[in-house]
């Protein structure tokens, strides 16, 4: 057993908590937690930390076991979490990446005012709705071969702009250009195909959305002039990842990984942790399996991203290019990728597992887009339905610190059956319209766990990175429609 | 003594739990996909108008009960078919053989829920109690 986390942390300053590794034996590394006395507070009663300790015990692991302001209780590793291993004696674990592969978030900027979206945003919203299918049995509208999700799985987001689906600027406001090298369709099941092919060019469900949101405030101008944001422009936000093809390759990998655990003699306090080292077959294997699998995450918000111009230009009457539908970035937050970083002042490889956490690189970095080159790479927050979401930039501190990492939304702060619960007879979505949003949902009585109760603020969350320098706030949109699944 | 439910579902911040109970083996990974398909639609609006046969291996029973479920959530979303009887015909600790009654999935009477993506790992049990067994398992939504 353990002591209570609460009181074995050590503060290190107001926005940082260390986890000793007496915590908890068998940590090989302390755990680093950012959070103001507030938000770690809001993690009392929940598992979360005591994940950020189980992380630790991963061979291999380097530094801390880190955790963003957005940590919350997830299985395996915590949602916000962040753990780099040597590539030589380190390990990969499925559990770090998560089901929803490369489940991610991507902006398109607009135009437009909210003048001008106002009197269509109700046709706009239904032709959303409509042309990005989305919630439980929804099929996608694309139908792929097996030679061709093949192809999907080797070239990511460029298959679909190959086909015509977006515009040639986007692969390189795309995180690793919407492909992943080493992606190999041998390691990937029949099961996962079939999922995939059913649902290529899906929303999904639970959290995943697509908001129309409009810029309301901007806290770095050269920043957000570099993004194409600027204040009382409308944007569209979305976030969904690689639908049931990822969950099946995730779910088939944890089987050989637990196999490949016992093999290895890994001692792992939760059996969702099951890895296997970065140099043996079943690493290797896992790792093209779920290149290939946030390849398909890409070409899947590639698709949304072509069906979305398509409804704003048809609704508007012009053509998306008119509109000035350039994308601002998609980011991975689901993710294990080999990047090159500091350690102890040496350049060293490592794999940095991101599981609810967005990869943040500075100004400067050859990884960020030439026309960000100057201000860093854009960070993409989704906040709740209700209040906001915000943009931030990739600090040199979070290079130094973090891997280049920071979180990746508000955060949970209810359970589903909780919010339910506490929100029972509210109804949700009279209360968004009557704000001025704009709701389409495919199930309204679900409706209350993803209620803005459900989260943090995820003001809070960014102004903790704000201060301990590991992004820097850009922008903040408030939402005008939210369509979900 | 009171009765304790034969399935049920639990909190987690960000997934759901779900708890199967019986007093066989079987009778309990029945009820734990009732469990599961009970977050997905309303099991009393399924009509048994089709049958899957279903065999699984693991190395030990807490990993049958994950690829019992993993198999189902496969097939419903493959077959887009939604279950509510589970007949399960031979179970040991590694392996059940079992059939699945249920229809396809129909957005209008089905009333759908959650979408489920996965079965994990964490919290995984599988435990002999007193008058039987009880299994439980979270699920990624």
């Amino acid at each position: 057993m353990t002591k209570g986390w609460l009181s074995s942390l050590e503060k290190v300053d107001d926005y940082r908590w260390r986890l000793p590794t007496s915590y908890k034996p068998g940590m090989r590394v302390p755990g680093l937690i950012y959070a103001d006395e507030r938000l770690l507070r809001t993690m009392a009663g929940d598992q979360a930390v005591e994940q950020v300790a189980n992380v630790a015990f991963l061979p291999g692991v380097v530094g801390y076991s880190m955790a963003m302001p957005d940590i919350h209780w997830g299985y395996g590793f915590p949602i916000g979490g962040v753990a780099a291993m040597r590539l030589n004696g380190g390990v990969v674990s499925p559990g770090g990446v998560g089901f929803d592969i490369n489940c991610g978030a991507r902006l398109i900027r607009t135009d437009l005012t909210e003048a001008e979206v106002r009197p269509v945003l109700g046709r706009l919203a239904d032709q959303l709705f409509r042309d990005v299918p989305s919630g439980l049995g929804a099929h996608g509208p694309l139908r792929v071969s097996n030679n061709e999700l093949d192809d999907i799985m080797l070239h990511g987001a460029a298959w679909m702009l190959d086909r015509g689906y977006g515009a040639p600027d986007d692969l390189d406001a795309t995180e690793s250009h919407g492909c992943l090298a080493g992606a190999d369709p041998a390691t990937v099941s029949r099961r996962a195909r079939e999922r995939g092919q059913e649902q290529l060019g899906t929303l999904g469900a639970g959290n995943h959305f697509l908001e129309i949101e409009v810029v309301e405030a901007v806290y770095d101008e050269e920043a957000a002039r570099a993004f194409g944001l600027e204040i009382g422009r409308v944007v569209v936000f979305f976030h969904c990842g690689s639908r049931g093809f990822g969950h099946q390759v995730c779910q088939d990998y944890l089987s050989v990984m637990e196999k490949a655990a016992r093999q290895f003699e890994i001692v792992l306090p939760d059996r969702q942790l099951a890895c296997a080292p970065l140099d043996s077959k079943q690493g290797k294997d896992y790792l093209a399996a779920m290149a290939a699998a946030a390849n398909f995450a890409w070409a899947n918000r590639q698709a949304i991203a072509h069906w979305t111009r398509g409804a704003f230009a048809h609704v508007l009457g012009r053509p998306a290019a008119e509109l000035g539908m350039t994308q601002v970035y998609d980011v991975a937050h689901n993710i294990a990728k080999v990047e090159e970083h500091r350690v102890d002042g040496q350049s060293m490889r490592l794999c940095v597992h991101r599981k609810g956490a967005t990869r943040a690189f500075p100004a400067g970095h050859a990884e960020v887009p030439p026309r960000y080159r100057k201000v860093g790479q854009p960070v993409l927050v989704p906040g709740d339905m209700g209040r906001y979401s915000y943009v931030c930039a990739g600090t040199e501190r979070a290079m130094a610190e973090t891997w280049g990492s920071t979180c990746h939304g508000a955060g949970r702060l209810q359970s589903r059956g909780a919010a339910k619960r506490s929100l029972q007879g509210v109804d949700i979505v009279g209360r968004l319209e009557a704000r001025g949003i704009v709701v389409r949902v495919r199930n309204r009585s679900l409706i209350a766990e993803e209620a803005s109760e459900a989260y943090k603020d995820v003001a809070d969350v960014v102004e903790v990175l704000d201060r301990a320098g590991i992004s820097r706030k850009v922008a903040r949109m408030k939402p005008l429609a939210v369509i979900k699944g | 003594m009171i009765a304790q439910p034969p399935f049920e579902t639990f909190d987690h911040t960000a997934d759901v739990g779900i708890v199967g109970r019986g007093l066989t083996l079987g009778e309990a990974f029945a009820n734990a996909a009732k469990a599961m398909f009970s977050l997905m639609v309303d099991l009393d609006r399924i009509e048994p108008r089709e049958e899957r046969r279903i065999e699984v291996e693991a190395d030990d029973r807490e990993g049958l009960l994950v690829a019992w479920l993993a198999e189902l959530l496969y097939i419903s979303e493959v077959d887009n078919l939604v279950f509510n009887r589970f007949d399960v015909d031979e179970i040991s600790d590694t392996r059940v053989v079992a059939h699945a009654f249920g229809e396809p999935l129909d957005l209008d009477r089905h009333n759908p829920k959650l979408m489920i993506k996965a079965v994990t790992r964490h919290m995984l049990e599988v435990a002999s109690v007193a008058g039987g067994y009880q299994v439980r398992v979270i699920l990624d939504i």
